[in-house]
Parts: C-alpha cells; sequence; structure tokens
C-alpha cells in the first residue's frame, strides 16, 4: 500500500490527509515536532486571554486520528534524501516514503537586531511562544511593560493578548499607519484608533534599534531607531511577519526559493515530493494573489486540491475569489474580492463610514464597466456565498447595492446600515439605487 | 472599580450568609388548640397521632426547627407503624374488615411535609417578627451587593466586544474550588427545598407578607423558591445586558425570558391563586410540565368552572399545536431560550458556566439515549396515569399509576431538574437538564431537526477552526465541526442562544429562519476554492 507521509500537522497537512484517506485506502503519517494533535494556530491568542484551554483549539478528538488510520508520529525531520524516497529525523531515525507532502508552514522573521535572541524575547507563532509568554507575561507584576515590533496581523493580535491581561503595550510599526500595505488608508486610520482607544501606546513610522539586556540575559529594554529612545521592558514579542520554514530542506534536492518551489499542482521540482500551505511558493502568481500565501484559507485549499493529485486525479491549484478575514480588537474585518491599499489605475472605490467610526464598508470596482471587484468591511458581516456568486457574475456595483440586505450577515436584530450605505452611493454619484429586500430565493440561488 | 466589586462580593456574601443563618434561628411550639385546628383541617381520624404530636410538640421547651422536625417526624412514624402492625396482625388472622378499617388512620404524604405544615404554624422569633427587616437583611443586601459586583463590569469588562477574558484563568468559571462550593451550596440548597422543606421554614416567614400581599396566603417554600429565582435571574439579567451591550439579539433574548418568568411564571399564577382560580404558568408545556395530566390536577381543572377548562384546552393546544408551528417557524430557540423558565435560569445565572458543556461523542451518544429516554418515561408515565384516571384502573400492564407517578417526580422533577440541573451549574455547565432531562426539549428537538426552517448557517469558507464556538455552547454541540466543513448547523439540541455566532471571530455563524432547501449543506471542498473542484467533489 502506498505511504504518504506528510511532514507538518497545520491545516494544510491535516486538511490534505483527511483528503486522501476519504478518496482512498493509503497508509498515511503526519509527522510533527510541535505538537501531538493538530491545533488551531490561530486560536492560541484565545488560550492566553482565558476564552479557551489549548485542548479547545483541537478540532478533532483523539480518537479521530486512529478511527480515519491516519498514523501521527512527532519528531523533529532534518533532511530529505529524495533518492532513497527516505526522511530522515533529528535523532537519525529514518522513514520512508511513497509520496511525501511538505506542508512546515511558517517561522517568525527576526531581521538580525540586537539582543533578538534574549530572554523574553519571542514571537507568537508556535505553541512554545504560547508557554514562553505565559513564563515571561503572566501578569502586569512580572511584565510591567512589553513591546510589540512588527504592524501585521499577529502584531496586534499580541497586543491584544497582552491587554486582556492589563499589561501596557508599546507598538512598534515600521509604516506610518497600521497594515496600510494592505489596507486603504480609511480602513487603517480605524485601526490606529481602535489600537490607541485601547490604551495601547502606538508608535508609527518607527524601527527597532536594538534590545537591551539585563545581567541576566534577559530583556531589559529597547531602542528606537529613529528617536534613540529607551523603552524598559520585560517582554518583546517580535512580529515582524513569517516566512516559510524550509532551513531542514536547504541541503535536499528541493527546488527552493523563499519557500519550496511548486508548480501549479503544487508539486515540487523532485517526484512525489509536494509542498502546501504557507511554506509553498508558486513558480509564477496566481492571478493577483502572492506566490507565497501564508493564510490559513489558502492552506487549506492546498490541501483539498493536492490529496486529489495523490489520489489520482491530478488537479491543478485554482483558487477561487480572494476572501479573508481578521479581527482587530472589536473590530471584525472580512474582505472578498480585491481592495488594494491604493486603488488602480481603472479602479474606482466607494467608502461609507458609520457614525461610531467602527464600522465602514469599501467597495472597489471597475470605473468604465461598474465591475464590482471586491469589498472591505469592518464591523459588518457579510455572506461570503453572495460576494463569491457576485465576482462569479461579474456584477456591477449597482447590483450590488441594490442587494446589500441579502449580503448581510450580521446577527437577527441588528442595525441594518443598508438604507444609509445607498443613500450615501445615490448622493455622491447621483444615482437612484434602490435598495431592495432581503430575498431567500437570490440568497439560495447560488 | 476593583475595590467597589469586592465590597460588593462582601456584602453579597453577608447577605447570603444572613439567609442561610436564619435557618438555624427561631423558636417552635405549639398550644392544643392550634394543634386541634390542624389535625381538624387535615380531617385525621387517628388518636394516636394526635396523642403523639401533643407529646412531642404541645411544649412550652423552645425548639429549634431542626428538634421539632424530628419530633413530628418521630410521632408520624410512631403513629403509622401502630397501625401498620395492626394491619399485618389482622391481614395474618385473616380479619379482613379489620384490616381494611386500619388504612383510613394511616397518615399519607410525607413527614417533612407534616413537619413544615405544623412548623409554619408553630414558629416564632425574629424572622417571624420583623419579616420585612430580615427581607432587607437578606435579599435587600444580597442583590445590593450582587449588582455593586456585576455595574463596574461596564468599565472592567473594557470596551464593548466579545470579552471572554480570564474565564479559564479564574477558580470561579474554571472547576476550581469555587466553582465546587458554589455546586455544594447549590445542590444542599436543592436538596433541602425538595426533601427537607421544613428546615427551611423560616425563609417562608421571611415571604409571609409578600406571599399575604399578592395572593392572600401565606408563603410556601414553592413562593420563596419562585421568588428567589426571579430575583436570580433578574440580577444576573443584568450581568447579560452589560457583557452584551452590543448585541441586540442577546438584549432581546435575555429581556423575553426575564419577562415570560416573572409574569408567566411568577405573578400571573399568583394573581390567580388570590381570584381564586387554579395557578397556572400559561407558558410551562407539557411534558416539561409533567404534573398537566396528573388526576389532582385534572381534579383541580374540572371543579374550576370556565378558567380550569380554558387552561385544559390550552396545555393541550401548547403541546399539540403551538409548539411544533412555532419551531417549524423558529426552531426550538423560540421556547427554550426566550421563553422557558429553566432556560431562562440557565441563561442568566447560568452564563458564567456555559463553557463546561462536554463536547465529546460519547456525551452526544449519551445525550440521545437519555433525553429521549426520558421522554418516553414521561408519555409512558401520563398515558399509564390518564388510562387510570378514566377507568378507575390503579395499574396499567402492571405499571402502577402512583408509583410511576411517585419515580418520575422524584428522578426527573426533582433529582434531574432541580439537584443535578442546577446543582452541577458551576461543574458540568449550565444546560445539563436541558441537554440531557428535558422531555420537552427532546419533542421539540425533534421537530427542529426533521421539519423546521430554523439553521445556524456557516459563512462559505471563512471558518478558521478556532474553537471559540463549541467552547461556548452551551449544549455540548461542536459547532466547529460543521463550521469548518462550510455546513450548516441543525441540530436537534440547539436551543438558539446566538451565542456561536457572538463569540466567532470571524463572522461565520448566523442563525436564521429560511426555506428548507438548502437548509443541510454536507460539503467536502469548501467555498473559495477551485469552482470545478467544488462542484466535482461536493457532488458526490
Amino acid at each position: 500500500m502506498e505511504h504518504i507521509v506528510i511532514i507538518g500537522n497545520g491545516i494544510s497537512g491535516v486538511t490534505a490527509a483527511r483528503h486522501i484517506r476519504k478518496n482512498s485506502d493509503k497508509e498515511i503519517t503526519i509527522i510533527s515536532a510541535e505538537t501531538d494533535y493538530f491545533f488551531s494556530r490561530t486560536a492560541l491568542m484565545y488560550v492566553y486571554m482565558g476564552h479557551m484551554k489549548f485542548e479547545h483549539t483541537q478540532p478533532y478528538e483523539p480518537w479521530f486520528w486512529n478511527k480515519n488510520r491516519i498514523n501521527l508520529k512527532k519528531g523533529f525531520v532534518t533532511k530529505v534524501h529524495s533518492k532513497l524516497n527516505e526522511i530522515e529525523f533529528s535523532d537519525g531515525e529514518k522513514l520512508s516514503y511513497d509520496k511525501l507532502i511538505i506542508a512546515t508552514g511558517s517561522k517568525p522573521n527576526k531581521f538580525g537586531w540586537p539582543g533578538q535572541d534574549l530572554k523574553g524575547v519571542l514571537g507568537m507563532y508556535h505553541k512554545q511562544d504560547l508557554e514562553n509568554l505565559e513564563k515571561y507575561a503572566p501578569n502586569n507584576s512580572i511584565c510591567k511593560r512589553a513591546v510589540i515590533v512588527g504592524g501585521g496581523l499577529i502584531g496586534i493580535e499580541l497586543a491584544e493578548m497582552l491587554h486582556s491581561r492589563k499589561i501596557p503595550v508599546t507598538f512598534l510599526v515600521r509604516e506610518q499607519s497600521f497594515w496600510n500595505g494592505v489596507l486603504p488608508k480609511e480602513e487603517s486610520a480605524i485601526i490606529n484608533k481602535e489600537i490607541t482607544d485601547n490604551g495601547i501606546d502606538l508608535r508609527l513610522g518607527v524601527n527597532l534599534q536594538e534590545i537591551k539586556s539585563d545581567e541576566n540575559g534577559n530583556v531589559k529594554s529597547v531602542i528606537i531607531a529613529e528617536t534613540g529612545e529607551e523603552i524598559k521592558c520585560n517582554v518583546v514579542g517580535l512580529t515582524a511577519g513569517v516566512s516559510p520554514n524550509v532551513d531542514f530542506l536547504k541541503d535536499s534536492d528541493l527546488e527552493i526559493g523563499r519557500g519550496v518551489k511548486v508548480n501549479r499542482f503544487l508539486e515540487t521540482n523532485t517526484p512525489n515530493i509536494y509542498a502546501i500551505g504557507d511554506c509553498a511558493e508558486q513558480h509564477e502568481s496566481i492571478g493577483q494573489r502572492k506566490p507565497i500565501e501564508a493564510v490559513w484559507y489558502t492552506g487549506r485549499m492546498m490541501g483539498e486540491t493536492v490529496a486529489q493529485t495523490i489520489c489520482g486525479n491530478r488537479i491543478a491549484y485554482k483558487p477561487g475569489h480572494w476572501f479573508n478575514s481578521a479581527k482587530f480588537f472589536d473590530i471584525e474585518y472580512q474582505t472578498y474580492g480585491w481592495v488594494w491599499a491604493q486603488s488602480k489605475e481603472n479602479e474606482a472605490r466607494f467608502y461609507w463610514e458609520h457614525e461610531s467610526g467602527k464600522k465602514c464598508i469599501h467597495i472597489n470596482y471597475d470605473k468604465n464597466t461598474n465591475q464590482f471587484t471586491g469589498i472591505n468591511t469592518f464591523g459588518i458581516r457579510m455572506r461570503h456565498d453572495f460576494f463569491n456568486r457576485v465576482l462569479d457574475e461579474k456584477q456591477t456595483i449597482e447590483y450590488v447595492l441594490e442587494h446589500l440586505a441579502d449580503a448581510n450577515f450580521d446577527p437577527e436584530f441588528y442595525k441594518l446600515h443598508e438604507p444609509e450605505i445607498v443613500a450615501k452611493f445615490n448622493k455622491e454619484h447621483h444615482t437612484n439605487i434602490q435598495l431592495k429586500k432581503k430575498s431567500w430565493a437570490q440568497i439560495f440561488s447560488a | 472599580m476593583k475595590a467597589i466589586k469586592n465590597l460588593g462580593l462582601i456584602v453579597f456574601l453577608i447577605g447570603l450568609a444572613v439567609f442561610t443563618g436564619t435557618i438555624f434561628t427561631g423558636s417552635f411550639h405549639l398550644t392544643s388548640d392550634e394543634l386541634d385546628t390542624y389535625l381538624k383541617e387535615k380531617n385525621y381520624k387517628n388518636e394516636l397521632i394526635k396523642s403523639e404530636l401533643e407529646k412531642a410538640i404541645v411544649t412550652s421547651e423552645n425548639l429549634t426547627i431542626f428538634e421539632f422536625s424530628n419530633r413530628v417526624r418521630n410521632a408520624f412514624k410512631t403513629s403509622n407503624e401502630h397501625y401498620d402492625a395492626l394491619i399485618s396482625k389482622y391481614d395474618a388472622e385473616k380479619n379482613w374488615d379489620k384490616k381494611g378499617a386500619q388504612y383510613q388512620y394511616k397518615i399519607y404524604g410525607k413527614p417533612h411535609t407534616l413537619s413544615f405544615d405544623l412548623a409554619k404554624i408553630a414558629g416564632t422569633g425574629f424572622v417571624k417578627e420583623n419579616a420585612v427587616l430580615v427581607w432587607w437583611l437578606t435579599f435587600g443586601l444580597a442583590i445590593f451587593g450582587a449588582l455593586l459586583f456585576i455595574l463596574p463590569n461596564f468599565k472592567t469588562l473594557g470596551r464593548p466586544g466579545i470579552k471572554n477574558n480570564g474565564i479559564y484563568l479564574e477558580s470561579s468559571t474554571n472547576r476550581g474550588w469555587i466553582a465546587w462550593l458554589v455546586l455544594f451550596y447549590l445542590v444542599s440548597f436543592y436538596l433541602v427545598l425538595y426533601f427537607m422543606p421544613d428546615y427551611v421554614v423560616n425563609w417562608t416567614f421571611i415571604f409571609d407578607p409578600i406571599s399575604k400581599f399578592l395572593n392572600g396566603g401565606l408563603a410556601s417554600q414553592w413562593f420563596v423558591y419562585g421568588f428567589l429565582y426571579c430575583t436570580i435571574m433578574l440580577v444576573m439579567a443584568t450581568r447579560m445586558y452589560i457583557k452584551y451591550r452590543y448585541n441586540k439579539y442577546q438584549l432581546i433574548r435575555t429581556t423575553s425570558v426575564l419577562f415570560f418568568q416573572i409574569v408567566f411564571a411568577f405573578l400571573i399564577p399568583e394573581i390567580m391563586t388570590s381570584l381564586n382560580m387554579p395557578g397556572y404558568d400559561f407558558k410551562n408545556a407539557f411534558p416539561l410540565d409533567y404534573d398537566f395530566f396528573f388526576d389532582w390536577n385534572l381534579d383541580t381543572l374540572n371543579s374550576s368552572g370556565a378558567i380550569g377548562l380554558f387552561i385544559l384546552v390550552w396545555g393541550i393546544v401548547l403541546t399539540l399545536v403551538i409548539v411544533p408551528v412555532m419551531v417549524y417557524f423558529f426552531g426550538k430557540r423560540w421556547y427554550c431560550s426566550w421563553v422557558c423558565g429553566c432556560g431562562g435560569l440557565a441563561e442568566t445565572l447560568g452564563d458564567p458556566y456555559r463553557q463546561h458543556s462536554n463536547k465529546t461523542l460519547k456525551a452526544w451518544k449519551l445525550e440521545r439515549w437519555l433525553v429521549h429516554g426520558v421522554l418516553v418515561f414521561s408519555l409512558v408515565m401520563t398515558f399509564v396515569t390518564l388510562y387510570c384516571y378514566f377507568t378507575g384502573a390503579q395499574s396499567f400492564l402492571g405499571i402502577n399509576s402512583q408509583w410511576i407517578k411517585d419515580s418520575y417526580s422524584f428522578l426527573i422533577g426533582a433529582w434531574f431538574a432541580g439537584v443535578i440541573g442546577t446543582g452541577f451549574y458551576p461543574i458540568f455547565g449550565n444546560r445539563v437538564w436541558c441537554r440531557f432531562g428535558c422531555p420537552l426539549a427532546a419533542y421539540l428537538g425533534l421537530v427542529q431537526r426533521f421539519k423546521s426552517r430554523f439553521r445556524i448557517t456557516t459563512n462559505g469558507g471563512q471558518c478558521i477552526s478556532c474553537g471559540n464556538c463549541s467552547t461556548y455552547c452551551e449544549q455540548g454541540i461542536d459547532v466547529r465541526a460543521y463550521a469548518q466543513k462550510g455546513e450548516n448547523i441543525v441540530r436537534s439540541s440547539c436551543v438558539g442562544c446566538g451565542i456561536c455566532s457572538a463569540v466567532c471571530p470571524r463572522g461565520v455563524l448566523k442563525l436564521e429562519n429560511g426555506p428548507e432547501k438548502g437548509r443541510i449543506n454536507p460539503t467536502d471542498i469548501l467555498l473559495g476554492n477551485d469552482v470545478d473542484l467544488m462542484k466535482f467533489v461536493n457532488k458526490q
């Protein structure tokens, strides 16, 4: 029986395993050095915040793996001997495979800052990071201040985590406005405000110079490059992005760029070896996507796809319309289609912001055809199905605004802002779009 | 803020301590006349019980309630043993006439109930004489303290939004020693309330003035319980209002359960009683209202004229028509988390414990056996009762009507719904009864699963498997297992509390009523991936 070995028990690897099991009787082994069981990495923050216990982040009960005949092996893979169809563990043990899936995910970036390996400096990615955080920042008497370096999604989550235990936080962000490489300036400004409103000391447009140590090798302070200011702190969170976790493949036959290079079929340059998830790098970008996408959803989709290929239905990875979501403190964010930080030449924008300053929608559309191309939404939940269909059907912004009630996914009884939104558009564009009533027939026509 | 909260906690605990302490106060003894009047009222034809009780409690001694109870129960026992002995004796002698004559002298009912009735007359002391003052020292202090503890949440919880911070770091909400202490108190409370009401007769004295005002009579232990229930719900609802102040679904739902508890379960029955009607909770549907078809209730309704007949018809229509039709349109949530009293307590007092429901597959299997088992039990019991009621038989197919009613009342009514159902909140979560035991929930669940427009819609491929939904599902549904497959949640046990949707950080879940078509949508490949692949795989 064919033996499928998967390195990495994250969402990509586990999704692949599940689908291979559904479609075949192959022997499956998942290897991880991090944890015994698959857990939701995105949920680690809630464990520190006390919303959940670690076991709650595990989507499957322990019996699941046995029942589905998926072997779990704990070990750290150090080498891939592709000519022998073998992998080697740190203790020298070897395991042979017929097909190998590399799904090793990411690791936090470190840019060679002085002091970046001191005690109390940590990323927020692995389960071990969570354990470190619990050790160095259990409360605000042991950790009097924490400094977070790097303004992405993990950075703001770490800020929220520390804030939940009332630990003062200084947040160093290189950009002039939070995440403005991804978000348009309006959304970015809302987040800046949300961060400072929560009492976080947000420093925009600054870089880390160095992390200073006390006599015991613990973090004592950080120095800001631009101003030379020293900020005393006990913990430093490095959250300046992630990069593919592929160091162990350096000496292998695999072609490595920043990640493991793969073609559209998620195949590497070496027969019988595939790479999926955060660690995979497309030779050429798919559509407007980046060659490496460190996103939960794309990891899962690659897992779904590679399983088909391995089970004999060779199929290219063709992700559908882009979507994503996040939560910035109390502001939920969803996006469907593309809304770039800067609009492109052929694009026009429509922006509506609620008077509270905590909700907004930003619609992107084609200037000439009025075709809807994407939406950002803050504080209003929207239906994935709806926008997926709208993008498929290449509907116009007028269509979207007319049917905004169908798109709304907020809980029942929530105040609906659609009339206000449509009125604003009508006013700005001298149009007469009429908001239609919510229609179940429309919603389920997809 | 922290200081105010701590002060509130201390004041609350003082109120609770005084309330608990009142049990041990007062002295109890009867005069001969009082005893005579009581026995006449009860129509006891038995001289022995009279002399035994006279010996025991017609005294100038200052008995505590425990000594008093003990003596009454001994008198009860002595009297019954005497006649039991006579019955065996005549039985052995085959003297049937004499044997049969003895039964009228036996005392039926529970010893603690007799003791309660007598203690209600016999009690004197500070509590009885200063009921209003003691109300303020107990309920007054506890309510004031609890509000002091709760209201600062407005600030301390942080800005509006889901703030479950620290729930698994606190002893009280993470099954620590405080949780066990609360469990111990609640279980003791229910045991005393159900099985030793005389021990808490002092509590009823506190409520005599209020009871007289509302229904004209003295307070029973059930009046105390009803009042306490409403008070706890009201106080804990303010906690809900603060915690979910940005979530309109939660605000409206909390107001609804509160309204139905206070008006329907408490005020209307009290007012009906004061008007000489049978006190009836119009929202309490059979089979949760398991004694609706008991002979005593049917007799009461029968003899209450038009209102009795109306209640009888309403009760039947409620269960057979209103309940299933409403479940079809709105799901069982309209009852379980919008109207029901048990649900109301679970959603207010129980909210801090909702995360403790067991999410394992094993628990789900146990749930299905147990809850449907209780449904069958309640139906069998009711059938036997009605059969015997109309035919005059004692039993049906060897099942004794009195025996099965007593068994159900004891096992399900008292132990499951009360002692376990509420007492175990802090350790096993707030819906133990609703999930594993409530026969009405089982019935509503069957309708919801197979014929309803209600579902929790999963928002395409947006789930990140974080597990907040499953963790905070009070019914132990592994919501994530569906959400991460892009599948709608259509489960019989879902009471539609809406918390999964509230705690979801990615806007994945929405409770809604929609067309039945497409309600159940199993998927393998989630929305967002290759369209052809989705079509190819999901079709299979």
